[in-house]
């Protein structure tokens, strides 16, 4: 049906690995891209970007981010809100100058990062503090990793509501990202255009997929994978468990803090850490990736529409088209938000991301049944 | 499917918003979450007060005002969300009733040239108009309130502070946060000893925070807090032991949620306010005859005349006041948002424009000008009757220690404009 794959011959090894095989999916995935990138700009305004395009970019860069953490090394983190306030805090820093301070006195102070780097020190920043809280990784798995990655998430919020210098000494540890912008366009602060924020969310949001999807099939995810599936087996083929539980921590982590720098500085615009970066944070994105599916790329885009989209989607429908009452929509959203999550999860319980490839397998036989 | 997701939400968007030639006062509500207690009876009155306009007055000036409620669950995304939804509408004034989504807001709004009133609470150092062109804080913020309790505890020591201990019970927030440097400046101004106590969201777990009150024993307190922070306190402080009419809370401490759950051990704890307390007021038989016994009130209905009730109120009565204010200026009943903001930035509160609104001494009197977006700053004193179930005003309006203040407003405000570039100055 749409999916022939008669006459879609691979002649080279790469042909065989790629990531769309078939030759239809290959073209769909390219109309996608360039939808994406040439014409969505043209016809979003504010409402578009703010509510709706801007947090998917944004939580699908960190459920890529925590996808490769715990659904291709599994070693369950709940410390992605934690993980993304060090990348918001990075990036603010690094977006006001950092200053360095000795004994009361101002050792130096960098000169102020354009946002592109200021956003990419904030995914670096976030890659050495997610080794060192990945540490303990090492030594224990499962739930006792969980509480060690729980202790990081409530540390790096205390942390950044109690330590003044991360946010400027402002009277009110608010922290606020000024107008910054590339070759003249503004990209942070209340002055931007639509389509500049969004086309810059999405440039990352790419660069993360891409990279995420070719370090997952390379060497480095088959190394995740193998610690995944059992680590003991692992360890004996040659696996180095210390190098691999520590680069999927520094990975998901960059991927993580990238997420957090562009939720603050272009999506929010200001952030108080208690309220932004808090345990509901966590869980937020990993629902995300469970119901997305996990150790899939494409799974974590699902999710993030799921849970960004659907309740914008029953806010509109329940307000704007029915007319309830503000706080009946809001309790049904999280009844009904909750109840897909129970059905889906009964239905498939590998995510949206088995489904998908159900369906694709099924157009691929049609009109037969196997 | 994504795509599919956004045109429907951004179809039904279109399909749901007809171009109104209303006025338009989007509410950002909290009717749930964790601080929906506080969110619920401010949304009502101030709902309330618009169908009142509706009702009996045909609107403002002839045009009907529309209120639309969006739900932000006291979420910084959601309101982000809400504003975007609603900005389109035609909307005057915001009034997102949340720090958190005041700071987000405040550039956005101004970016977008319609002003924002943040009653009580938000940033303080917005009541410097000339960088803050959008944002009115008028008429009392922070740091009059912390100023009043000090003034207050200064009446009551015979104008000496010195040598007594004082604690901060604060919601370790932006907003909890606010109050610090100004009570730093007049510790050191007065002589007394500041020690400060933050509590983390949403605030159940106090006890190490009263324990240490226990031992350290200082002569008053006081508590900024907000949604169930507020009960903690006041039954921890019975609890300890604490004398209550030595506990003061600003005025998001100081509702009836607040005191109730701890039954007649909270007898005698005050609070701060701006405005009046109670339902004896002309304007609740209005509200009566056109809102209430039309079926046409807000919510459940059932919080007529509490506190936040009348905050909402307040509230709504100045916005409102403001946008006839607009319409006089400009001689059109049809105002705009730009409008809007050179009513409120004219604005002008007199007992006798109270008392024509059925609300005599319902606030303190103040003016708005473009240097001054904060009013007066005028803060009076309530104390809760345990046995009468009722808060009363036991001090007037007083002047607040604008020596202190308006430095820091300055302080504040300049490195503000100093990080957007913004050129201070009134139009």
């Amino acid at each position: 049906m749409f999916y022939r794959e008669a006459g879609d011959f691979s002649t080279t090894y790469a042909e065989d690995q790629q990531t769309f095989p078939i030759k239809f999916d290959r073209y769909r995935y390219y109309v996608v891209l360039f939808i994406a990138i040439f014409v969505v700009p043209f016809v979003i305004n504010d409402y578009w970007v703010n509510s709706l395009l801007l947090p998917f970019l944004i939580y699908a860069i960190a459920a890529i981010g925590l996808n490769i953490l715990v659904g291709y090394c599994g070693q369950v983190s709940l410390g992605t809100g934690g993980f993304m306030a060090v990348g918001a805090y990075a990036c603010y820093k690094f977006m006001t100058g950092v200053d360095i301070w000795w004994g009361g006195e101002l050792l130096f102070q960098l000169p102020e990062f354009n946002i592109v780097f200021s956003v990419i020190m904030g995914g670096v920043m976030t890659a050495l503090v997610g080794v060192l809280f990945g540490l303990p990784s090492l030594r224990i798995k499962g739930f006792y990793l969980a509480v060690a990655t729980l202790a990081a998430q409530f540390f790096l919020v205390w942390l950044f509501n109690r330590v003044s210098w991360f946010y400027n000494y402002s009277a009110s540890g608010q922290i606020n990202a000024p107008e910054r912008d590339i070759f003249g366009v503004l990209i942070t602060g209340p002055s931007t255009q639509p389509w500049a924020t969004y086309l810059f969310c999405l440039f990352f949001t790419i660069v993360c997929a891409v990279v995420a999807r070719n370090l997952t099939r390379g060497s480095t995810g088959r190394k995740w994978m193998a610690i995944r599936d059992m680590d003991i087996a692992a360890e004996i083929i040659g696996v180095n468990p210390l190098r691999a539980k520590l680069t999927a921590f520094a990975v998901s982590s960059f991927f993580i803090g990238i997420s957090g720098a562009l939720f603050f500085s272009v999506y929010l615009g200001a952030v108080e850490v208690g309220e932004a970066f808090g345990i509901q944070k966590s869980f937020l994105v990993l629902f995300m990736i469970i119901i997305g599916g996990l150790g899939s790329i494409f799974g974590s885009f699902a999710g993030a529409a799921f849970l960004v989209l659907l309740p914008v989607l029953l806010k509109v429908v329940g307000v704007d088209w029915l007319g309830w009452p503000t706080d009946i929509v809001a309790h049904l959203q999280l009844v009904i938000v909750g109840l897909l999550i129970i059905v889906f999860l009964i239905a498939e319980p590998h995510g949206i991301a088995q489904l998908w490839r159900v369906a694709k397998e099924k157009l691929r036989l049609w009109p037969f049944p196997h | 499917m994504k795509y599919k997701l956004g045109t429907m939400a951004v179809a039904g968007l279109m399909a749901a918003s007809p171009v109104m030639a209303d006025l338009v006062f989007p509410s950002l509500s909290y009717r749930t979450g964790p601080y929906a207690a506080g969110g619920i009876p401010f949304a009502d009155g101030y709902a309330d007060y618009f169908t009142m306009l509706n009702e009996r007055d045909g609107g403002i000036g002839g045009v009907m005002a529309k209120v639309i409620e969006c739900e932000t669950g006291y979420n910084t995304e959601k309101g982000v969300e809400c504003y975007e939804s609603t900005k389109g509408e035609g909307s005057l004034v915001y009034q997102p009733l949340s720090t958190g989504i005041t700071y987000q807001l405040i550039p956005k709004t101004t970016a977008d040239g319609i002003p924002m009133h943040t009653m009580g609470y938000g940033r303080t150092s917005a009541a410097n108009g000339e960088v803050f062109s959008h944002t009115f804080n008028y008429p009392a913020n922070y740091w009059n309130g912390a100023s009043g309790a000090i003034n207050y505890l200064l009446a009551e020591n015979g104008g000496d502070l010195s040598g007594k201990k004082i604690a901060l019970v604060y919601h370790n927030s932006a907003y909890g946060k606010e109050p610090i440097r100004t009570l730093e400046e007049l510790a050191e101004k007065h002589g007394f000893e500041l020690s400060l106590l933050p509590v983390d969201h949403p605030g159940q777990e106090q006890k190490s925070q009263w324990l240490q009150i226990r031992r350290d024993r200082p002569d008053n307190v006081i508590m900024y807090g907000w949604g169930v922070m507020n009960q903690v306190a006041v039954q921890e402080a019975a609890n300890v032991r604490f004398p209550m009419e030595n506990f003061i809370g600003i005025w998001w401490s100081g509702s009836e949620n607040d005191v109730l759950a701890a039954g007649d051990a909270a007898n005698g704890y005050k609070a701060l306010t701006f405005h009046g307390v109670g339902s004896d007021f002309p304007v609740f038989d209005d509200i009566q005859a056109h809102v209430v016994d039309k079926g046409l009130a807000a919510g459940a209905g059932d919080q007529i005349g509490t506190v936040l009730y009348n905050r909402g109120l307040y509230a709504a009565m100045l916005a409102a006041e403001a946008a006839k204010t607009a319409q006089e200026i400009h001689g059109t009943a049809d105002i705009t948002p730009a409008m809007m903001r050179d009513g409120m930035e004219a604005l002008e509160i007199t007992e006798a424009k109270m008392a024509e609104l059925g609300l005599p001494n319902f606030g303190p009197e103040f003016n708005v000008s473009c240097e001054n977006h904060g009013g007066t700053g005028l803060v009076g004193m309530t104390q809760w009757d345990a046995t009468a179930k009722e808060w009363t005003l036991i001090s007037d309006f007083a002047p607040t220690d604008m020596e202190v203040i308006q430095p820091l407003i300055e302080e504040d405000s300049a490195a503000y404009a100093a990080e957007n570039n913004i050129e201070p100055g009134c139009k």
